[in-house]
């Protein structure tokens, strides 16, 4: 930002301040009360997971990826699992296959209720903050009762899963499904018909289709600008294809649509949860494997924010040689630069906070050596054109 | 002067939350303590928005290469006297990341805790025993 002549203010936002738990830095270029840009600077929650990824056994890692991100803490072991099964080229058992669904979309609606809860709190409005965590209680109890956890449940492991969703478990899960949807039913409405959120969601942060293709935005951030994307429809895995559900797609792009696409997916996910009770077979819930073959292989889950992306290289050994992990967050906090501009300081922070960012799930790939930024993109772009003129010169003939 | 200021840090700590590489699941817990199940804004305990207003910093998350400074900033920044409760094991002997290249080992090194609360993340029970120990240290 060179051309910032005196008419420009600079206001950060961050990397401690009270709005968000996670430390990032915002920097907002404003003139007046009005945002004309946006500086993401990330990284502050490095931890070098890739890395460690690559020092411990297949089956260590699991309860590694579980710690990238506590709310998706089902979706990136989901993900690895599916890579190293690829590699494998083996299937889970039907029953692993419907529990890990089971898990993914309970996980969706804990993930939505907090994210709803959030942005009441982001927009001043604490009451609904309160209510909606309140109701979120009761699902962690049946995480805590389904898998001995409220938030790392350690669902996953390689070739199925690691507990069984006990018969005399499912009235009760049931119970607690009947009480979501009426406490869904009751926010929609309740959110829908409240004045004051309207004013505040309603026109703000726009994300326009064409601005959306071109960050390649992902889950609800996408749905709710007009692109119908979603893994769980598009590649489907493990019993998603077995049940009945839909996509959910606004075309607004504003904050609104994107907490109307988030509520109305709880009620799909509830829908694909009582299928999968109703529909659950029997039989056992993992595949025994042997060992790990040499080779590579992907592994695609729709976590609650859009598609994470694992891929696993195996050399033979028992230890992953590679390990490369993508969170939507990635894709979704660059777009926050096409969705800020224009509007207020006052609505920046819910604009910034309604891609329901993760940023423990994002900052895993800056490399940094005695606390300075060794590479930056630039750099990596230009380390890789030289890679590239190098093949070229060694295989050119 | 010192023990009177003990004193009034026992009554209605304000706390503030600092996040230093977590993984978001120790914070959402915090939070939790603050909504209708405990609650423990009867109490007297809030979260506040400045580290200039807090009696009680929660540290959560290892500390990285890049946390560590604005950390120590934000402990600086504290009004002394002040209590350091490191929630999480991470805050205890950085879990799995301790082999990690961009970690720099354990709070201990680096300021002052004065109580840890183990678990991954602890239950929001076991984060309200905590402070209350910590409140109990005050004598």
């Amino acid at each position: 930002m060179n051309e910032i002549n005196s008419k420009y203010r600079i206001v950060p936002i961050g990397p401690y301040h009270p709005l968000q738990e996670e430390p990032e830095f915002f920097k907002l270029i404003v003139e007046g009360e009005r945002v004309i840009d946006l500086e993401i600077n990330l990284g502050y929650n490095h931890r070098g997971h890739e890395y460690l990824a690559q020092t411990m056994t297949f089956d260590q890692v699991p309860f590694l990826v579980e710690r990238i991100c506590g709310i998706c803490s089902n979706s990136h072991p989901y993900a690895y699992c599916l890579a190293v099964e690829d590699i494998c080229g083996i299937k889970p058992p039907p029953r692993a296959q419907y529990i890990r669904t089971i898990i993914g979309e309970l996980e969706r609606i804990h993930s939505h209720y907090l994210w709803l809860g959030l942005a009441g709190h982001f927009i001043g409005y604490n009451t609904v903050w309160m209510w909606v965590w309140r109701y979120r209680e009761p699902l962690l109890d049946l995480f805590e009762l389904i898998m001995g956890n409220r938030n790392h449940y350690a669902i996953n492991k390689i070739g199925g899963v690691r507990r069984d969703i006990l018969p005399e478990d499912y009235p009760k899960i049931e119970e607690y499904l009947d009480l979501l949807e009426e406490k869904t039913t009751m926010f929609t409405k309740a959110i829908l018909d409240d004045p004051v959120i309207r004013a505040r969601l309603e026109g703000v942060g726009i994300l326009k289709k064409e601005d959306a293709i071109a960050y390649g935005v992902l889950g609800p951030t996408a749905r709710a600008s007009g692109i119908a994307i979603d893994v769980r429809k598009d590649d489907p895995y493990d019993a998603y294809d077995k049940v009945d559900w839909d996509i959910i797609v606004f075309e607004e792009g504003d904050v609104l649509a994107k907490a109307k696409v988030r509520l109305l997916e709880c009620f799909e996910s509830i829908k694909i949860v009582r299928q999968c009770l109703k529909n659950m077979p029997e039989g056992p819930i993992e595949t025994r494997i042997e060992d790990i073959p040499a080779g590579e292989g992907i592994g695609r889950h729709e976590a609650p924010r859009g598609e994470v992306f694992h891929y696993v290289r195996s050399d033979g050994s028992n230890m992953p040689v590679r390990h490369k992990i993508r969170a939507p967050s990635y894709m979704n906090i660059a777009s926050n630069v096409a969705a800020v501009k224009g509007y207020s300081i006052a609505d920046a922070a819910l604009i910034l906070a309604a891609v329901d960012p993760c940023y423990c799930c994002t900052e895993r790939t800056i490399v940094y050596e005695n606390g300075v930024k060794k590479y930056t993109g630039k750099d990596l772009l230009r380390l890789s054109w030289e890679k590239t003129e190098e093949l070229k010169r060694k295989y050119r003939r | 002067m010192g023990k009177f200021k003990l004193w009034g840090l026992k009554k209605s700590p304000w706390v503030f939350h600092v996040a230093a590489a977590s993984c978001n699941n120790c914070d959402i817990e915090i939070l939790d303590v603050l909504t209708p199940r405990w609650d423990v804004e009867r109490f007297g305990i809030v979260l506040v928005g400045s580290p200039r207003h807090a009696d009680v910093l929660l540290v959560t998350g290892v500390l990285n290469r890049k946390t560590l400074p604005r950390v120590l900033r934000v402990y600086e920044e504290t009004p002394k006297p002040c209590l350091v409760i490191g929630v999480g094991t991470c805050t205890c002997h950085c879990h799995m990341f301790e082999k990690s290249y961009n970690v720099v080992g354990p709070y201990d090194r680096h300021l002052p805790v004065d109580v840890y609360i183990p678990g991954c993340p602890p239950k929001p029970e076991a984060i309200i025993m905590g402070v209350v120990k910590a409140l109990q240290r005050l004598g």
